[in-house]
């Protein structure tokens, strides 16, 4: 195999007349006119491949240079940069003011300047770096992004989008690179990038305040990295491989520091390894011991550097933001306990539980909630139509609970008695004073559980408001440490114990979570409760330090609470969601700005000219793979060039259409609530299968043309492509730079007769 | 043993024997006692409602799956002699002594039985000896899961059936390959049958097809009959089921008037076209959130609504999802007074404009640049009332019948899909999707909105007549009187088959947690069990238990596979060959037809989101079954050189089996229902903290 690359990379980068002649290569001929049996026996070719790689590769390093010097490459490059961060910079800071998301990232930059602990449901590196750009460029963070349609005025917005528009900027540079490096066609990386360019919709999402091009920027960042290591295979070890091979690594950190969309590049790096590392182990004339360290340098360089780094994003997000803020109740007593201005951080209380506090219960599940209840009762066919108990993630006066004994009278005086293991106590809440209260019937959700209400008025009741108090690992008459001991509560009249199971009730119960009790008594963070507030005015308050959590328990706390509130964004019932099948359609775009004629409306769309040819390229890669393949196996012989073609298509448009489908195909599993801007990297890899596609499917010409009319109608195809391409660009501009005035279906609108689709908003 | 793998003329004498052997101990424990519980269990609740629609013809919708599962069970009931007369509401009921028990049971316990010595002779066809084959099907044998599952009205063993048949048939055609001709007939005849699991059964298609490129045969007797047959059992499920059922309000007006006694009752004989001066109900032809009606009723919009927006005050016009005389509205030309249909009725085409108004409350339909009640994005749609507050009446509307291409340019009761465009707004008429708060009485919003979605916007004349009558009074009782007139309406069999296609695929019949339900992960290490029946005075009771030895060999063999793979996929590629090649084909197409044909009879399940019950992994666990005494074998005969070690083997092998045996006996009482067990002796049977096994105090 290692010899084929090689050869086939001689002959793709000796692509000038000269070398097109002298085909007459003596060993390259008999293997390129036998790929497919090179591709299955390439046992065959092993010993000599090693050999051959090393000549190969004088003569790729030499024709490299020469290709890398060549004046076109400079200046289509130049070109593509230039239009591509000038598209991107015209008119940044219009509209002045919030657009869709940016009321969210915005304000988490904020976060980062102000110091303000928050809880995101995507990993911090993206929102980082808005900050930092943010700070960088004078941004004071004092905005509030309230939401959007908010006029920035004398703010200091530009730099961040700014930061985002150069970001995205990259991409199609990019995207031209790895074309470029995979098919060795001009051509072909010219039309991607074109694709890309002018692309309304790219252009949009780079524009604003988004995470949306900082991932990108990452996925594409490492794919490239990724293409320029693989063609560094014939001098492993040397100088630049380690460089792309850490470069890599860095940019997969980088993407899935941002969104965990980024695991799915990972898996397409990691797949791409995988097979390198296969291909490694059949080469014969390797010892086991270079294949060793073979793996071990991928190891280090795709799994533990990028974890390192991965890591270390969240040590900065975690050392910069000590402030306390609106994330808190997402987490633990201990975590909360480091956050300056939290009522944990430092606190000091009455450190046993009493009769007769005021106590918040917390689950001791990761992101387990508060024991909640409010006026609210089950709705009818959920269990007994009494209160409703739930566990929530906020902090709440509702979650607050009074302890008092099993029979109610109190000592009024003196000194409070302090509640011990195996005492028996009901727990009133305080806002409804309603008990907390458990009956044989089946809870809301966890069917196999029971349900727990609020029952009682004034703190009377019945015995099934009875609990018994049980510290884990303790015994009769140990007292219950706050914030350190793990309490459980048994149901007394059914021998339940109190649960969290961390399912979100619908909308009547408020999207909180629900709370059951157990019939299964194995101790799990589940039926774990810790005493986090406890107020007690006759007893004294004594400073207490909770335990430091360890990072490592905080990393994967915070990435727990993470991967619940992803899961938990689930669609309303009245909004109209996005479906995955939509979206390589141009279906339906995204409101950015704007609704009404008098407003400045900026939408999200995909230029429908650039989208539908790649919709039609994804239809017309397969029909070509087919062709080639069915005509390689009934042996047919072949040009040399419509070999290449054939390797270029099968194999790196291969690479392409996997990465399209791993970015793509995990949307139709998700649970989660979708929206149009998801697909934009699959969109990425589907350009470029596009620019492979049609290039070479241009250059297949000469299948019914003679060669010089068939030049003619290869260059004919190409202009038509560029100019639909800038027409529908002319005409579809100012989704992406902003309208006025009435709407596309009314009289005197600019986008007249441009609704091609019902389904478009604009 | 070894002399029994190097025998083999005598062996083919004796595989007979041991076949017919397994078989008729497979069907003693699957038929025995099939009368008993004389009682409905568990899924029987559920599957017995579909056997008595078929009886009695009613139409339904599962989705579940297709159709020839249900047919099948039916089947049964019909030669059984079953009437459909039994109310199929709990688990526990008694049966009548005028439901055969046994007829109903007796098909999916055949199949069932069936499955062991299609494991037998799959096994041989695997080119794996006797003795593997007879391990394979003693697994499935003692298999207490297995049985409990076969031995009641239950859609699981027939699905086994028919896929172990499928990849017995496949193999036996590819085995057979210079016979081809010969077999083919016999495959595709098996293949009819196999197409009843479609799901699982696509995905075994596929894998195999890979194998062959140039026969294009083959890919029509795997994608091109399977296809005719699916279709087939449709054609046969709808023409069955012609009657009006529970289900019949998800489906189309078209649809339904297809259906005796449905909506057909209602609307035969109803004009066809729409006229001016009709009285028709508007149904919306989107299905979500439910089908229903548009409506107006005696109240007025709140004047200002909880969060401080106003109003016009004027009337509600909501969408109904229930059948009420104020969902009539009267079609009404805007330059003429007359509310009756002219003789000849002068019919609506596209394009026309029209006034609406509502039949008993005499308002017409209006709307106006006022911000709906639950979408401010768009406007409201109400019962013109005029307060002389400067607020003119804008009720004219445009009719676009939106499939006048596929009908015709006039508007048709029942077949035309009809959008109402205001004139002056040109907003359309469409449904928001939103209920609205007590004060509409939680019915649907309807509201006018410009930038529309194509979907939702859409509206059926479902029930239709001409206006006699000029009074208002005069109206009311007419409306109230119940549609007649002769029309017949029919639509193809394509058009339903699709609509039904579509409707199984989107309609979410409600999904809840089950008390027994469990997840995919806990099925591989038997987390959980699931009680079938409990008897109603007694401590007897039948559980889904599977054999817990063979779930941990089974398990055991499947990790010992992967790892075994894995070393001679690594050592192969660095040119060590362990296996002679004829040896490592076996060894892959094990993997295939096992390791394989578990993933895709697990893995899909974690990735849905449906309630899930152990028994849905109990098409996988076959396969590993099947896997077992394979790889028992392959390690005999390739792994294991020295005779010593192969004797130790036989004898671990000799003491697994009797442990197998063992624990069949011990958790019979709980596949069979009998006898009774003391609760001591339950709680010994108890093995694992979280299965739920019942008790009665007494």
């Amino acid at each position: 195999m290692a010899k084929e690359e090689c050869i086939t990379q001689w002959n793709k980068t000796g692509d000038t007349s000269t070398l097109r002649n002298r085909k007459i290569f003596p060993t390259s001929e008999k293997t390129l006119q036998t790929p497919s049996t090179l591709l299955s026996k390439d046992k065959n070719s092993q010993n000599a491949g090693h050999t051959q790689c090393s000549n190969g590769t004088s003569a790729q390093l030499l024709a490299r240079e020469k290709f890398s010097k060549d004046p076109p490459t400079r200046v289509l490059l130049m070109l593509v940069v230039g239009l591509s961060f000038s598209t991107r910079l015209y008119k940044i800071t219009e509209p002045p003011h919030v657009c869709w998301d940016e009321t969210h990232f915005g304000k988490m930059g904020s976060y980062y300047i102000n110091r303000t602990f928050f809880f995101d449901v995507h990993p911090p590196l993206g929102k980082m770096l808005i900050g930092l750009a943010g700070y960088m460029t004078g941004y004071d963070g004092t905005f509030p992004f309230i939401k959007p349609g908010d006029k920035y005025k004398h703010h200091n917005y530009w730099g961040m989008r700014g930061f985002c528009a150069a970001l995205g900027s990259c991409l199609p540079i990019f995207a031209y690179l790895i074309v470029l490096e995979l098919s060795q066609s001009h051509s072909a990386a010219l039309i991607t990038a074109i694709l890309l360019i002018f692309d309304t919709g790219f252009i949009t999402i780079s524009q604003y305040i988004l995470l949306d091009p900082i991932l990108m920027f990452f996925i594409m960042a490492a794919v490239l990295s990724m293409v320029k290591f693989n063609q560094q295979r014939c001098s492993p070890f040397a100088a630049s491989w380690w460089l792309w091979l850490v470069l890599t690594g860095a940019n997969l950190a980088g993407a899935l520091g941002v969104k965990f969309v980024g695991l799915f590049v990972i898996l397409l790096v990691g797949l791409n390894t995988v097979w390198d590392l296969w291909r490694l182990l059949g080469d014969l004339s390797l010892s086991l011991v270079e294949i060793a360290k073979h793996f071990l340098a991928r190891v280090v360089g795709l799994i533990l550097l990028p974890l390192f780094l991965y890591v270390t994003i969240f040590a900065i997000h975690f050392v910069v933001l000590n402030k306390s803020g609106p994330g808190d109740g997402f987490f633990s007593s201990a975590f909360q306990s480091r956050l300056i201005g939290n009522n944990l951080h430092n606190a000091s209380m009455p450190e046993y539980l009493a009769y007769g506090s005021t106590i918040t219960v917390k689950n001791l599940r990761i992101a387990g909630g508060y024991l909640h209840s409010h006026w609210h009762l089950y709705p009818e066919g959920v269990g007994a139509r009494q209160q409703q108990v739930t566990a929530y993630l906020h902090k709440d006066y509702n979650n607050l609970w009074l302890v008092h004994r099993q029979d109610a009278n109190e000592s009024q005086s003196g000194t409070p008695d302090l509640v011990r293991h195996g005492d028996i106590i009901r727990l009133e809440h305080k806002e409804t004073t309603r008990n907390l209260h458990g009956h044989l019937h089946e809870a809301p959700l966890t069917k196999k559980h029971f349900q727990v209400t609020g029952y009682g008025i004034n703190g009377t009741g019945d015995t099934n408001d009875l609990w018994q108090v049980e510290v884990c690992g303790g015994q009769n008459g140990d007292l219950v440490k706050v914030l350190r001991s793990k309490v459980r509560f048994l149901h007394r009249a059914t021998g339940c114990v109190l649960y969290s199971s961390g399912k979100t009730l619908p909308k009547w119960g408020w999207e909180q979570v629900e709370v059951t009790c157990s019939p299964y008594l194995k101790e799990t963070p589940s039926s774990q409760w810790n005493i986090e507030d406890h107020i007690n005015p006759k007893l004294p308050n004594i400073s207490l330090s909770v335990l430091k959590p360890h990072f490592l328990e905080i990393l994967l706390e915070s990435h727990i609470v993470m991967i619940r509130g992803n899961s938990g964004l689930k669609p309303k019932d009245n909004e109209m969601n996005s479906k995955p099948w939509h979206w390589p359609i141009n279906y339906q775009g995204l409101r950015f700005s704007g609704v009404n004629d008098t407003e400045y409306r900026v939408y999200l769309l995909g230029n429908p000219v650039v989208w539908w040819m790649n919709l039609a390229s994804l239809g017309l890669y397969p029909i070509m793979v087919a062709v080639v393949s069915i005509a390689i196996q009934r042996g047919f012989s072949l040009s040399q060039k419509r070999i290449e073609h054939s390797h270029v298509l099968m194999r790196e448009g291969g690479l392409l259409l996997f990465g399209w489908l791993l970015h793509y195909a995990p949307f139709y599993t998700m649970g989660r609530v979708l929206y149009y801007h998801h697909y934009f990297p699959a969109m990425l890899f589907s350009s470029m299968l596009t620019g492979i596609t049609f290039d070479i499917l241009l250059k297949s010409t000469d299948l019914i043309l003679r060669p010089p009319y068939s030049d003619r109608l290869q260059t004919l195809g190409q202009m038509v492509l560029l100019f639909s391409v800038l027409y529908s660009f002319y005409l579809f501009h100012p989704l992406s730079y902003g309208m006025t005035g009435p709407l596309a279906h009314e009289p005197g609108s600019t986008m007249a007769g441009l609704k091609w689709m019902d389904s478009w908003e604009f | 043993c070894v002399s029994m793998l190097q025998l083999p003329l005598v062996v083919t004498a004796q595989v007979d024997v041991v076949l017919l052997l397994v078989s008729f101990l497979s069907l003693w424990t699957r038929l025995t006692q099939l009368g008993y519980p004389n009682a409905v269990v568990f899924d029987e609740v559920y599957y017995g409602q579909f056997v008595s629609l078929y009886m009695k013809r009613v139409f339904f919708i599962d989705d579940s799956g297709p159709p020839l599962g249900h047919m099948i069970l039916a089947l049964g009931a019909y030669l059984g002699g079953f009437d459909g007369n039994f109310v199929w509401n709990r688990i526990g009921a008694e049966y009548p002594s005028s439901v055969s028990v046994v007829g109903l049971r007796l098909l999916p316990a055949v199949c069932g039985s069936l499955c062991v010595p299609l494991v037998y002779l799959l096994t041989l066809e695997l080119r794996f000896s006797h003795l593997a084959a007879l391990g394979a099907a003693v697994l499935l044998l003692l298999e207490n899961s297995l049985i409990v599952q076969s031995r009641f009205m239950l859609l699981e063993s027939v699905l086994i059936f028919f896929l172990l048949l499928a990849a017995f048939s496949y193999l036996r055609f590819h085995n057979a390959a210079p016979h081809r001709v010969k077999y083919m007939g016999v495959f595709s005849y098996l293949l009819l049958l196999g197409v009843a699991s479609l799901h699982t059964w696509n995905l075994i298609g596929d894998r195999t097809l890979s194998v062959c490129v140039q026969c294009v045969c083959r890919a029509v007797c795997l994608l091109v009959v399977p296809l005719l047959l699916y279709v087939f059992w449709f054609y046969v499920h709808l023409t069955l089921l012609h009657r009006s059922g529970p289900h019949d309000q998800l489906m189309s007006s078209a649809f339904q008037a297809s259906l005796e006694g449905g909506l057909s009752r209602i609307t035969q004989g109803q004009p066809l076209e729409v006229a001016y001066g009709s009285q028709v109900t508007l149904r919306s032809s989107a299905s979500q959130p439910i089908p229903c009606w548009l409506h107006s009723h005696k109240v007025n919009y709140p004047i200002r609504y909880e969060n401080g927006r106003g109003s016009s005050h004027q009337q509600q016009v909501t969408c109904y999802p229930f059948k009420d005389v104020n969902n009539w509205w009267i079609i009404k030309d805007p330059d003429r007074q007359d509310l009756v249909v002219s003789s000849p009725p002068r019919p609506v085409r596209h394009g026309d404009v029209i006034q609406l108004l509502h039949g008993m409350t005499s308002r017409f339909l209006n709307s106006h640049d006022v911000a709906a009640p639950m979408s401010p994005h768009s406007q409201e749609v109400s019962g013109y009332i005029d307060f002389n507050v400067s607020m003119p009446a804008q009720n004219l509307w445009r009719v676009d019948v939106l499939n006048r291409e596929a009908e015709s340019e006039s508007w048709k009761t029942i077949l035309s899909d009809v959008r109402l465009v205001h004139v002056n707004t040109s907003a359309v008429l469409k449904l928001s999707g939103v209920s609205l708060p007590d004060w509409g009485f939680r019915q649907l919003e309807v509201v006018a909105e410009k930038h529309f979605k194509s979907q939702s916007v859409g509206w059926t004349v479902e029930e239709h007549r001409y206006g006699t009558s000029q009074e208002q009074k005069e109206r009311e009782a007419e409306l109230h009187s119940p549609t007649h007139i002769d029309v017949d309406r029919k639509i193809s069999f394509w058009a339903k088959f699709l609509e039904l296609q579509w409707k199984m695929l989107t309609v979410k019949l409600e999904d809840s947690e089950h008390k027994y339900s469990s997840s995919p992960l806990e099925w591989v290490t038997m987390e959980t069990n699931i009680a079938y029946w409990l008897h109603s005075s007694t401590n007897a009771q039948i559980h889904l238990i599977g054999n817990p030895v063979s779930w941990g060999v089974a398990n055991l063999s499947l990790l010992a596979y992967q790892l075994l793979a894995a070393i001679y996929l690594l050592r192969r590629r660095r040119g060590f060959k362990d296996l002679p090649d004829g040896a490592w084909c076996q060894f892959v197409c094990l993997g295939c037809v096992c390791v394989g044909g578990w993933l895709v009879n697990f893995v899909p399940f974690l990735l849905m989101e449906k309630t899930l019950f152990l028994y849905h992994y109990l098409p996988a666990l076959c396969y590993l079954h099947l896997l077992t005494p394979a790889l028992l074998e392959h390690t005999h005969t390739h792994l294991l050189s020295r005779a010593t070690h192969r004797r130790a083997l036989c004898v671990c092998v000799t003491a697994v089996l009797v442990s197998v045996f063992l624990s069949y006996r011990t958790f019979c009482p709980l596949t069979y229902g009998s006898p009774e067990l003391s609760a001591n002796q339950l709680q010994g049977l108890k093995w694992r903290d979280s299965w739920d096994i019942l008790y009665r105090r007494r």
